[in-house]
């Protein structure tokens, strides 16, 4: 892979750039397109707060039992399996919905405690809850006065 | 941060009427469906509740609208943010003469189903030969 910069001319896109790729580094794919056996990679949103990280992936039609959360290190894997409509004595007009396996893969930029992980579904959406490991949280450290 | 193999949800902008309220709406996924004696809409709209959604069939149109409440805003900060919610909007010319009255709609884990039963004179018919 060759890089290429930018001129100095044009110090904000370099920046720009720079921090680009270093936040990809993170949330971005840990793999490059959607991992074996699986169709596609479903659209997340992530939250940070205090304490957790928030997940969030819309799976419509998806029962708890067609999902399989994994977290090992610091990379969060999202198993869904979207189920296939009825086959035999209709006719399909349209089929825009997704169906069968798709996964995703997070990488997530700190540590989370992996036992204390919660996923729920609730119409069709899926949140996971991922709290920060203890040392992760911000402390606030008291200055003593000399 | 999105890539090709992402995917996301498409936007309402095929939506023939201009709506008048605020916010964004998207164009939910369907499948449609035909048996012998009915038609199946099935769309996924993640994040409405049942008493949200409103489905209307006039003059052989059928609309989808669904209402999915904000439900970010005491989340915190955003690291990651791939796609919008919003509102669900569709509309459907339905050619088949369609019993409006049997219509009936069923709403689970963010899955829309509507059946549209044919009305009897489409519905195929067996006819007997009776021997003279």
């Amino acid at each position: 892979m060759v890089l290429t910069y930018r001129p100095q001319r044009y110090p904000l896109h370099q920046l720009r750039d720079e921090m680009d790729r270093l936040l990809m580094g993170f949330l971005g794919p840990a793999t490059n397109g959607p991992l074996p056996g699986a169709s596609g990679q479903p659209a997340v949103n992530v939250w940070e707060r205090p304490d957790a990280l928030l997940v969030e992936m819309e799976v419509p039609g998806v029962k708890s039992d067609q999902l399989d959360l994994s977290v090992v290190g610091n990379e969060l894997t999202i198993r869904v399996e979207r189920p296939d409509g009825p086959d035999e004595g209709v006719i399909y007009h349209r089929r825009e919905r997704p169906v069968g396996p798709m996964a995703r893969v997070l990488r997530l930029p700190v540590e989370v405690d992996s036992n204390r992980v919660e996923a729920q579904i609730t119409n069709g959406v899926l949140t996971i809850t991922l709290p920060k490991a203890e040392s992760a949280k911000p402390r606030k450290v008291n200055v003593t006065v000399g | 941060m999105t890539n090709e193999n992402t995917i996301a949800k498409p936007s309402a902008e095929e939506a023939a009427a201009e709506r008048t309220w605020a916010g964004r709406s998207f164009r939910p996924n369907v499948d449609i469906l035909e048996r012998e004696d009915e038609l199946l809409v099935v769309a996924d709209v993640p994040g409405a509740t049942s008493d949200s959604i409103d489905v209307k069939f006039e003059d052989g149109t059928l609309e989808i609208h669904a209402v999915a409440p904000p439900r970010h805003a005491e989340y915190g900060d955003f690291l990651l943010r791939e796609y919008a919610v919003g509102d669900y909007y569709r509309t459907f010319q339905v050619s088949e003469a369609i019993d409006a009255a049997k219509i009936s709609a069923k709403y689970a884990d963010g899955v829309l189903t509507l059946r549209l039963p044919k009305a009897e004179a489409l519905k195929p018919r067996k006819i007997s030969v009776s021997a003279g």
